[in-house]
């Protein structure tokens, strides 16, 4: 059938007349109608046999009437046809009647003639079978596979299906089209093919589970269209088949796409090629690979996953059956120079203490184990987090586990870990999963010799601590794990800053290749009556093999103020788009209703045509009819098509009192306030200054620098010193950059855009108009109460340390011992956090200690070793050059008399024995505590600080920079403790985010935000408490009133003001009560009522912030 | 109780449940038709006035559904919401309504499972619970000139502060 010839006829069915091509049979012309005749011989892009006999119909014919199979009559002009008359009905039956005497095993047909009311079957049934012989699988493998491994053999009652000589056929290429387009279920692939049989399984779901061919690559793929796996596809293989784009409706299958190069002009490139997980197999004495129930943790991500291969439910690979012991073990290649991966890969502990929760809460009654070697918890909030997996019930062991034993019954695993007393004891586990390493990925060798970017000994882009985003060829920068091993927030902070970096660098070209969309003038309608049309898709067969989509349309087309119903086999292409601008037009239609797919997809672009026709994109309105309703319901077409018009009669009522709402904008200011004037307040400066903005720094002390003005080498000897002086000297000569010392901020009015702040030294006090603002007020280390710091001049800080190792006014005996003691007054109940950095520092002094005084004894005593990342190496150096490290128990921390000679008692639990050491100097890793004046700067700005006093960013792993309310941000350690190379990546992080609302003239404003009528408001600042975004404020007339810019349009306070004085636009009450009234016309739509009292419900207590501790 | 349907009011938030409920209709999943979705921008915009106005027209159920406890979009707005939908069922119990023909649920965007589950159990729930002694006959023709006429009405009133554009 060739759809584009212009030569059409005119055919009726079931009383509707359509225009089909000539050379259409009349089940073509019927599904074009949208009319459904059931058949199972039929399929779309094969030939017809007309086997079946079940989609017969009813034909006029001269005086009488004719019986005919739909599938293999050709229309003709004038045909009338009927599908649903007594006659087909009972001659449908008898056919399936017969059919399932013939097929009585197959219980698809079974269900097939149950739909159409066929139960059971008058005629003696054969004994057994399920073929029809409706010769579907021989027609694919002949035509569409150019196989002919099966066919028809036989006459009569002897014929079958079956391959030549009835032998597995070497013929066959086991592509399984015959068993897919059966509808009987009778063939069996095995006894067709002399092939192995294997599922088409991929990547995305960790080979778990079969896929097919065609497939979305995974439900959040962007753009969100399938792709065929060229890998798996019979077309690129063998140049057959070719079925699939026969099959959609909408043309859109292109197998002459072909991967292309494209010359791309670019100033920068930033690299983000991400990682690879190690290669379990590597590890085969973990049994991965083949014992079934051991599984990675990528896989069991997807295991856990509500959209994964199980739907979320835990069961082992080899019966099924849900486990009822895990266990975890970490370190698989990570922290393993047997694999060459030295390195720690960061992010395992907590994804398995993850996994670990999320396990147990999906499997009540879990019993989980973690094997591990030292519990990385190093990020914001992350210790709170292990201690609530240990609540829990998760066990953690701290045991190197070498293999696991399959048992050949049960398949469950043995391993033997260490008990705390170093006692060995085996154990069993149903399912065990490996905390894989992150690699980068092999084929990045290559790619990064091309680029001229050179690569550290392990694989990953070279870089240094000071420059964390710069590789060794300017402009080419690297963001997220291809830099090192890095978690989510990491990862997100280190790719804005990569974009920041490359911003400076081409912030000159900035704004120079944008074009602009222009729309005709918006029409104003306010005096016209709703004028509504409504679009129906069919979505291809989406929509339209489930809801009749006919009678939608005809049902809204009497809905109030419907002039116009309309459907469309794609709504959404771009002819009917055009078609619809038509119609806004020539009908003066003023709100569109399309009921399709979602909104969340579909909305932008219908709103953009609607700004084509001159409408106003408010007043557009979606019905959801595939995804919340052809899709979920393609069992009961009729309830479904209820439904439909339900959902379109609710949006049509809704639509009705839409408005037209403006989308105002706002001038911006682009200047900058930075407060504080650590390394992060100055990288902050320096990098939005790159970019032209114009910055004051604010800083309250007498100088720049923070607390790295004590810190003198990093771990890979970068000098700090000299990278600080430079930085200063940049900041003086840059002139964007105002610098205002001995000063602090006093006052910050106004919102995102548009800041107006005062800032106080003593030369008096000045005021700075600005766009947006950064805290980077840092932190400093604490001042230990406990092993006699203060009491003794041996005892000092690691910080301390630093300062006086680094300046060189350090000396000691000879042979002296030196013990450093981790963990000092944190991780504790007091401060139930982790200072990340002490470790690492730990190592970095006791390595500098032991380079300056070779004969010095060092011994750290520490919890957990958290040198995460490349820092493993240095740890592992250490250790190498006989650094002492002595594990500790938090139950018995170590004991330090102080006064004459130091002694310190420390319990070493493997032994289980006592230490005593006389050390000629104790070293203390104190911890990292937010500056003093936080809750002054979390008041000033309205910002929340968390429980341990850092400040809380407004998201924890997806908007690491960002507070939550917009156009303020946060770097540094003032967000939590981190390392100097961290706090550089954070600190371009916010140029990044800074520069996208600074880069703009002019700023929107969403048309969907709150109203307040001020009439109503009584000025009782529930509002003002209550929005998380600080929106509300008290105006000039003592009411309430809603900064555009501000309001994210979540109408919160619309439904908390007592008054009822607050509206949100494009979600006013009248407009949700006309969706909810549509739903059932019980009764007119009424005002909504006015509550006499302010009303009690849910009114938050007032407070002034509901954040401060 | 064979031949009886509830019918339930939904009211999802744009961010989570909505977008759960599009993805059980990418997985396919398979639930009973008896719910009709309601899309808001945040559950913090429902409001009791419209969980009640919802069983005055007469539909046998309602159920919120909003983001996870902690995973608001906007923050807080699904703990407010928790918080009216309890008030809701007090009012619900006051007038003799089973308040369990109203329930809050939390779901992420991830879950299309949970919210096949989540409909299935208030079908279930419902369909034991028998029909709303508010529910009419379902006949829409003769509400349909009261819309236009009130469409009309709230056209020419701006008091809700929409801008002519």
């Amino acid at each position: 059938m060739d759809a584009t010839t212009s030569d059409r006829i005119m055919v009726t069915v079931d009383g509707r007349t359509a225009e089909v091509p000539v050379g259409a049979t009349i089940l073509n012309a019927a599904r074009q109608m949208g009319v459904s005749i059931p058949t199972l011989c039929n399929y779309r892009g094969l030939s017809c046999y007309g086997a079946c006999r079940v989609c017969l119909v009813e034909i006029e014919r001269g005086q009488g009437r004719q019986l005919v199979a739909s599938c293999s009559y050709p229309a003709e002009n004038g045909l009338v046809v009927h599908t649903e008359t007594a006659v087909v009905k009972v001659s449908r039956q008898t056919v399936l009647e017969l059919l399932l005497a013939q097929a009585p095993d197959s219980t698809e047909l079974a269900e097939f003639a149950a739909g159409l009311g066929v139960e059971s079957t008058p005629f003696t049934p054969k004994a057994e079978g399920k073929c029809i012989l409706c010769g579907l699988c021989a027609r694919v493998c002949n035509e569409m596979m150019g196989r002919g491994a099966i066919n028809l053999y036989g006459r009569g009652i002897a014929k079958q299906v079956k391959t030549a000589w009835s032998e597995q056929s070497d013929q066959c290429q086991a592509c399984g089209a015959c068993a897919f387009v059966c509808p009987t279920g009778a063939v069996d692939l095995k006894t067709i093919t002399s092939r192995r049989l294997r599922p088409h399984n991929t990547g995305y779901d960790q080979f778990l589970t079969a896929r097919p061919c065609i497939d979305l690559a995974h439900p959040q793929a962007s753009p969100r269209v399938p792709y065929i796996d060229r890998e798996t596809c019979v077309h690129f293989k063998s140049d057959e088949c070719g079925l699939c784009s026969k099959v959609c409706g909408a043309g859109a299958i292109d197998y002459g796409q072909m991967t292309e190069a494209i010359d791309l002009q670019v100033g920068s490139v930033v690299l983000t090629p991400g990682f690879e997980a190690f290669d379990a197999t590597r590890r085969g004495e973990f049994g991965y690979g083949f014992a079934p129930n051991v599984l990675t943790n990528v896989q069991f991500e997807r295991m856990l996953s509500a959209s994964g291969p199980t739907r979320g439910h835990l069961s082992r690979p080899s019966d099924g059956r849900a486990p009822k012991r895990l266990a975890f073990i970490q370190c698989v290649g990570s922290r393993d120079s047997g694999c060459d991966n030295d390195y720690c890969s960061s992010v395992c502990c907590m994804a398995a203490t993850k996994e670990a929760i999320l396990a147990m809460e999906h499997e009540p009654g879990l019993e989980v184990t973690v094997f591990f070697l030292d519990l990385r918890a190093f990020g914001k909030d992350f210790d709170r987090y292990y201690e609530r997996a240990q609540k829990l019930g998760v066990r953690y062991v701290r045991s190197f586990i070498s293999r696991t034993y399959e048992m050949p019954g049960t398949k469950n695993l043995r391993l033997v870990h260490m008990t705390p007393e170093m006692k060995p004891v085996e154990a069993e586990f149903d399912m065990i999963v490996l905390s894989l390493g992150l690699e980068p990925s092999a084929s990045l060798h290559d790619q990064a010799e091309r680029l001229g970017v050179v690569l550290n000994r392990w694989g990953f882009a070279r870089t240094n601590e000071l420059q964390p985003l710069d590789t060794s060829r300017p402009g080419v920068y690297v963001g997220g794990a291809f830099q090192e091993p890095k978690d989510i927030p990491d990862t997100v902070m280190q790719a804005s800053a990569a974009a920041a970096r490359a911003m400076s660098l081409l912030a000159p070209a900035r704004g120079t290749q944008i074009r602009t969309k222009s729309y005709p003038p918006q029409r104003d309608i306010t005096d016209e009556p709703p004028r509504i049309g409504v679009f129906v898709c069919h979505c291809g067969s989406n929509i339209a093999s489930v809801v009749d989509v006919e009678a939608v349309v005809k049902k809204a087309g009497k809905f109030p103020n419907v002039i116009l119903a309309e459907h469309n086999v794609y709504t959404c292409a771009s002819n009917n788009q055009d078609l619809m601008k038509e119609k806004i037009i020539a009908n003066k239609l003023n709100r569109v209703v399309v009921a399709s797919c979602t909104p969340r997809t579909h909305e932008p672009i219908f709103r953009d045509t609607l700004r084509d026709a001159g409408l106003n994109p408010y007043l557009f309105e979606m019905a959801n009819i595939r995804d919340q309703c052809s899709w979920v319901h393609s069992a009961t077409p009729e309830q479904a098509t209820a439904k439909a018009t339900d959902l379109v009669r609710m949006a049509v009522g809704r639509a009705g009192l839409l408005m037209p709402l403006q989308e105002d904008t706002v001038p911006v200011n682009n200047g900058v306030l930075v407060v504080g004037g650590g390394i992060a307040g100055m990288t902050a400066a320096l990098a939005l200054a790159d970019q032209g903005f114009p910055v004051h720094l604010v800083e309250k002390g007498d100088q720049l620098g923070g607390t790295i003005r004590e810190l003198h080498h990093t771990l890979d000897h970068g000098d700090v010193q000299a990278f600080l002086s430079q930085s200063i000297d940049r900041l003086r000569a840059s002139k964007h950059i105002t610098v205002h010392l001995d000063s602090h901020v006093a006052k910050v009015d106004g919102n995102v855009g548009g800041f107006t702040s005062k800032v106080v030294s003593e030369e008096g006090t000045i005021e700075i108009k600005h766009g947006v603002v950064v805290v980077a007020t840092g932190a400093t280390e604490l001042k230990p109460q406990s092993y006699g710091y203060g009491q003794s001049d041996r005892v000092l800080t690691q910080l301390e340390l630093s300062d006086r190792l680094g300046k060189g006014e350090f000396d000691l005996p000879a042979k002296a011992t030196v013990v450093m003691i981790q963990c000092v007054e944190q991780r504790s109940e007091e401060r139930p956090f982790c200072s990340r950095v002490c470790c690492t520092t730990a190592v970095r002094n006791a390595l500098i200690l032991k380079e300056r005084f070779p004969k010095a004894r060092i011994m750290v005593l520490y919890r957990d070793m958290r040198t995460y990342g490349f820092r493993e190496a240095a740890y592992r150096e250490a250790r190498e050059k006989g650094v002492l490290f002595v594990r500790y128990d938090a139950g018995q921390p170590p004991v330090l008399e102080v006064g004459g000679k130091l002694r310190l008692k420390v319990r070493e639990p493997a032994l289980g024995q006592d230490l005593m050491v006389e050390p000629d100097m104790v070293v203390l890793a104190a911890p990292m505590t937010p500056r003093a004046d936080r809750k002054e700067i979390s008041d000033l700005l309205k910002v929340p600080l968390n429980a341990d006093g850092f400040f809380l960013e407004a998201h924890m792993k997806l908007r690491p920079v960002d507070f939550a309310s917009e156009g303020l941000f946060i770097c540094g350690t003032a967000h939590s403790p981190k390392f100097i190379t961290e706090s550089i990546s954070q600190a371009n992080a916010v140029a990044a985010r800074a520069a996208t609302i600074l880069s703009h003239k002019q700023m929107p404003v969403s048309g969907q935000i709150a109203y307040v009528d001020p009439d109503k408001c009584v000025s009782c600042m529930t509002c003002v408490h209550l929005c998380a975004y600080m929106a509300p404020r008290i105006g000039t007339d003592n009411k309430a009133e809603v900064q555009g810019v501000v309001c994210m349009g979540c109408g919160s306070c619309a439904s908390e003001c007592p008054a009822k004085a607050i509206q949100l636009r494009h979600y006013v009450d009248t407009q949700i009560l006309a969706a909810v009234n549509s739903l059932l016309f019980a009764e007119p739509v009424e005002k909504p009522v006015q509550a006499p009292y302010p009303e009690q419900v849910g009114v938050a207590p007032p407070k002034w912030h509901k954040n401060i501790n | 109780m064979a031949t009886y349907e509830p019918l339930i009011l939904a009211f999802c938030c744009h961010y989570c449940a909505y977008a759960a409920a599009d993805l059980a209709g990418s997985m396919r999943l398979q639930y009973p038709n008896n719910v009709r979705v309601l899309k808001l921008p945040c559950t913090g915009k429902l409001e009791v006035n419209f969980i009640l106005a919802a069983f005055e027209r007469g539909v046998d159920g309602v159920f919120v559904a909003g983001c996870l406890e902690g995973g608001c979009h906007y923050m807080e707005g699904n703990l407010r919401a928790r918080r009216r939908v309890e008030r809701a069922k007090v009012l619900l119990s006051e007038i003799g309504l089973e308040p369990e023909r109203l329930e809050m649920f939390n779901l992420s965007s991830a879950q299309g499972p949970r919210f096949a589950e989540i409909v299935t159990e208030m079908t279930t729930r419902l369909a034991e619970l028998g029909p709303s002694p508010f529910r009419p006959a379902r006949g829409a023709e003769e509400g349909v000139r009261e819309m236009t006429k009130q469409a009309e009405a709230h056209l020419t009133d701006e008091a809700h502060g929409c801008v002519a554009a």
